[in-house]
């Protein structure tokens, strides 16, 4: 079990370090269209950012800010907003993630198909995320039997 | 006979890099990897997706199936992890 560590410095630093890991990781995300970066990318940071709160407060602190329930809401919203995407394309119409006929209010299909990409790297960003967390949770969490929430 | 094991270790790592020896040099424009489906993707990336970068647009516009399969898989690995780690309730 990680408790927290009693070291002013390390708190602090991290207190102050964490915002913007986060804004960072969704800059990563919402740029993936014009250098590398996307999903995948941002949303291992945003775990990490939660990972280096956990390291820092301990396991308990962390506990009141995120749940485990929320977690697994957040891991399968990615997985669903994913494969719901595809199923709205599939049925305007098109093939399964056939993005270029989903309903959007855009001028062109390129702008529609980009729109698209990027609702299915929120979709992987949240995924990656809740279970980068659920991970590490759950093996920091293994000796004291599992009671998370 | 530790002998033995290790000449199956040589033969079949000599076999791998001779192997190696008809493979196009790396980033060869007339290799048939960068023949097929390559010119596609770097020439019409922007015309159809407007999106200029072509990692994105490959991963999640042509190849997005693939990366449906990548996503389920993280996802069943971290609810394997819960369901492995976590002790039940009692």
């Amino acid at each position: 079990m990680i408790t927290q560590y009693e070291n002013v410095i390390i708190k602090t630093i991290c207190r102050l370090l964490i915002p913007f890991i986060q804004l960072y990781a969704i800059y990563v995300l919402m740029h993936g269209h014009y250098s590398p970066g996307g999903g995948f990318q941002g949303g291992v940071m945003m775990g990490a950012s939660f990972i280096l709160l956990v390291m820092a407060y301990g396991l308990d602190e962390a506990r009141r800010r995120i749940s485990v329930k929320a977690l697994t809401i957040y891991a399968c919203l990615g997985l669903f907003i994913y494969s719901g995407i595809g199923a709205i394309a599939l049925l305007m119409g098109g093939n399964y993630l056939d993005y270029g006929k989903l309903p959007l209010p855009l001028s062109s299909i390129p702008k529609i198909r980009a729109m698209g990409i990027l609702g299915i790297e929120i979709g992987v960003f949240l995924g990656v995320m809740a279970i980068m967390i659920f991970i590490f949770l759950a093996i920091a969490s293994y000796d004291t039997g599992g009671k998370d929430d | 006979m530790k002998i033995f094991p290790f000449l199956i270790v040589l033969l079949t790592g000599g076999l791998l890099i001779y192997g190696t020896k008809e493979m196009p040099p790396w980033g060869d424009p007339n290799a048939p990897a960068s023949l097929h489906v390559s010119p596609r993707y770097i020439e019409k990336t922007v015309e159809e997706t407007a999106t200029p970068d072509m990692v994105t647009s490959v991963l999640a516009d042509y190849r997005g199936y693939d990366t449906l399969g990548e996503t389920t898989v993280i996802f069943t690995a971290g609810l394997s992890c819960l369901l492995l780690l976590r002790k039940d309730r009692e």
